[in-house]
């Protein structure tokens, strides 16, 4: 790895106060105090960016302003604890990835980069060992199900702020006999 | 304190144990029914579709829960995957109360006249266990009826030629269409086939003391909010504990079938709400856990009578696992086709379910439910991307504009196909998980396929202007919701489990009453074909009681 690099790994693990291949079970227990339950601060940003690109903003709110990352991270430390490893894996096999390739983090490349990034994961195209055994393309499709369950399902998990997305389907919700709450 | 023996306890209160146990208990017999799941009530379980029945992403609404099941499923390349019951691979119904029939869509099909004979009407079938029921459908009728009347159903089949004869109509009139249906309909009858309104257990007008649909949404995987499903838990189960000689005991775990010194079977082991072990004797069991948990437990009770689990001698208790392959054609209009009067499917047609060229068997065709918003982020046509600005654009635009034409094709059962009992994992109480493997069978492709294309030249008819198709095939072992014939009903003990009144072969007083008996399962929802054999075993056993037969 280059020892150059703008943001180097040591600090991104730093941050997500993980040793190398280690699991940080516990909220918090990086070295900056995370306002996540899961994610480090370092690892919100990055996800947030994933986010966007999988649902970009338009006249319509964007991924992580739907609140994506929340979501993903609530349900680390519920039902998907299962996932928790993948997640912290994957987010640092992009940054390493993205350090390598571009000698920049994910969310300072330009759009166009971030989306051609996303597609060689997607594809599985990715090089490195850290991406062996198709994690490249698990990963991607893992990020990508649970931006689409947080923007389109219940904001009840803590994604689709303000039902947004029910309003852009111009589907009244929730079904309340006698109501629908976006007609005045 | 022990528990006190009764004349029968009932595993599972589904749609096939919880007619059982009306049946006994009306008929004066002391009843134990057990259930591994809870009540369940709209208030927890609302219309949220990351956590459902339908939508399990987030978990099952209606259990079984994550943290204390599991089941071991083997791919067709040989690999093990150890699956959690929020995962498709975990091929669940539900845990609770009335187990699917709280959930379910609700369609009430009766089997046709073939489907009981599907070797008579097709022949020997290469590499499958392809067999005649050894009952009929005249034998079933009366018990159709039944389920029909007291559990609810609303349908005309005077509009289906090819529905099987009956004796008297379906209770209720039958559900009207949206617009989407209505389109359709217009459009099957332009091609020349025979579209009818799909028959229901939901109420189209007040039944049973409960009142009618009002045509939500969210319908199938969701309770309903005002009871206008009818399952068994709000009509069959109650009536049980009404008669005052059943009790339910909820959050029950059965782990074993017990057999004494001499052979015998006397009941069943079980784990309480607090996980406490306990035992329940009873002159009868009787199984109704479905095709995966009943086989499970048939094979979890080893004794020195039985080393390979009851009733398995011949090795035939696991075996012919079927659900049902759904090929489907999606169709993609130019004007809003959604108009949000639930729940959807209600238009079919029955025009490929037999007597097609170059296919055995097949399936009903029929509209679906109305899609959720995170379902419809996975129904693109394959040469859309599945993710960024397109794709929230086809979201966006096209959320009211598709519709889709599917059906449960009536796959080929196989010997390989089939339910074990993993040597490894177990459950949180330490009981072996199930484990399930298996393909399915080549014909399975070329059904799929007649299917999946009539689908498409359907919805080209009613406008679509682009569709596209897929064959609904599981990688792997198929069961799912339609889960059956793991103990399949026969006259020769050699090649069967169970006799035709669902009584296990080798055994005087232990029964089979849940899809397990199925020898095929048709080209429909198999849901009231379930609670026909429940009234037809519960009415067996009960009559034979009043003829002073315990089963010894």
């Amino acid at each position: 790895m280059n020892n150059q690099n703008k943001f180097s790994r040591r600090q991104f693990l730093q941050v997500t106060g993980v040793g190398v291949g280690g699991i940080c079970l516990l909220a918090n227990c990086g070295n900056s105090i995370s306002i996540w339950r899961f994610f480090s601060n370092t690892e919100a940003k990055l996800m947030d960016a994933i986010a966007d690109q999988i649902i970009p903003p338009d006249d319509w709110p964007g991924g992580s302003e739907s609140g994506v990352t929340n979501f993903i991270d609530k349900q680390l430390v519920g039902p998907y604890v299962r996932f928790q490893q993948d997640y912290r894996k994957g987010l640092l096999a992009i940054h390493d990835s993205c350090n390598d390739i571009y000698n920049k983090q994910f969310e300072e490349l330009d759009w166009n980069e971030q989306t051609a990034f996303l597609e060689k994961m997607e594809a599985g195209k990715m090089h490195g060992n850290i991406w062996s055994n198709g994690f490249d393309k698990t990963f991607f499709s893992l990020c990508r199900d649970h931006a689409m369950q947080a923007y389109y399902g219940s904001s009840r998990h803590g994604g689709n702020r303000n039902n947004k997305s029910y309003q852009m389907l111009e589907l009244d919700y929730p079904l309340i006999i006698g109501q629908n709450r976006y007609k005045s | 304190m022990a528990n006190q023996k009764v004349n029968a306890v009932i595993v599972g209160a589904g749609a096939g144990g919880g007619v059982v146990a009306k049946e006994l208990s009306t008929n004066g017999m002391s009843v134990v029914l057990i259930e591994q799941g809870d009540w369940i009530s709209y208030d927890e379980h609302t219309n949220d579709e990351l956590l459902s029945q339908r939508v399990t992403v987030l978990g099952n609404s209606c259990g079984p829960d994550d943290k204390h099941h599991s089941r071991v499923n083997i791919h067709p390349d040989g690999s093990k995957h150890i699956v959690l019951p929020s995962e498709g691979d975990f091929n669940n119904i539900s845990a609770c109360v009335g187990s699917g029939t709280v959930t379910y869509g609700a369609l009430a099909w009766r089997y046709m006249r073939e489907d009981f004979k599907m070797k008579s009407t097709y022949g020997h079938v290469s590499g499958s266990t392809l067999e005649d029921w050894p009952i009929t459908y005249d034998d079933l009728e009366p018990y159709y009826e039944k389920a029909e009347w007291e559990i609810g159903v609303a349908g005309d089949d005077s509009l289906n030629p090819f529905a099987p004869p009956r004796k008297k109509l379906q209770p209720m009139p039958p559900f009207t269409h949206n617009k989407e249906a209505t389109l359709l309909k217009e459009a099957a009858s332009k091609l020349g086939f025979h579209p009818f309104s799909i028959p229901m257990l939901r109420n189209s007008v007040p039944y049973g003391g409960r009142p009618a649909c009002y045509r939500m949404r969210t319908c199938i995987g969701f309770p309903c909010p005002v009871s206008a499903k009818c399952g068994t838990h709000n009509t069959v189960i109650p009536v049980a504990i009404k008669s005052g000689n059943c009790e339910l005991r909820t959050n029950c775990i059965v782990s074993e079938i017990i057999v004494n010194e001499q052979g015998k079977i006397t009941g069943v082991s079980y784990y309480d709400q607090n996980n406490k072990k306990q035992t329940q004797h009873a002159d009868i069991v009787i199984l109704s856990a479905a095709a995966i948990e009943t086989a499970r437990l048939l094979l979890n009770s080893k004794s020195k009578f039985f080393p390979n689990g009851i009733g398995n001698e011949n090795d035939w208790v696991g075996r012919n696992l079927q659900g049902h392959a759904y090929p489907n054609a999606h169709g993609l209009f130019e004007d809003d086709i959604f108009d949000d009067f639930g729940p959807g499917s209600s238009v079919a047609i029955c025009d490929f379910n037999h007597h097609n060229p170059g296919i055995i068997g097949g399936g009903y065709l029929s509209n679906s439910f109305i899609c959720m918003p995170y379902r419809f982020t996975n129904v693109r046509p394959p040469s859309e991307k599945l993710w960024g600005k397109s794709h929230k654009e086809f979201q966006r635009k096209n959320f009211k504009k598709v519709a889709e034409i599917h059906g449960p094709y009536q796959e080929i059962p196989s010997f390989d196909q089939r339910v074990q009992v993993d040597p490894v994992v177990k459950d949180f109480w330490g009981i072996p998980a199930a484990r399930l493997s298996g393909k399915t069978h080549e014909e399975d492709i070329k059904g799929c396929t007649f299917m999946a294309e009539k689908a498409s030249l359907w919805l080209k008819e009613a406008g679509a202007i682009q569709t596209w198709s897929s064959l609904g095939i599981a990688n792997g072992v198929s069961a799912g919701q339609h889960q059956a014939g793991t103990c399949r009903m026969g006259n020769d003990p050699k090649t069967s489990v169970t006799d035709k009144f669902g009584r296990v072969h080798s055994t005087p007083n232990l029964f089979v009453a849940d899809g397990s008996l199925h020898v095929t399962n048709g080209g429909f929802n198999p849901a009231l074909t379930i609670m026909a054999l429940g009234f037809w075993v519960g009415g067996y056993i009960a009559s034979e009681w009043n003829k002073g037969n315990r089963f010894k």
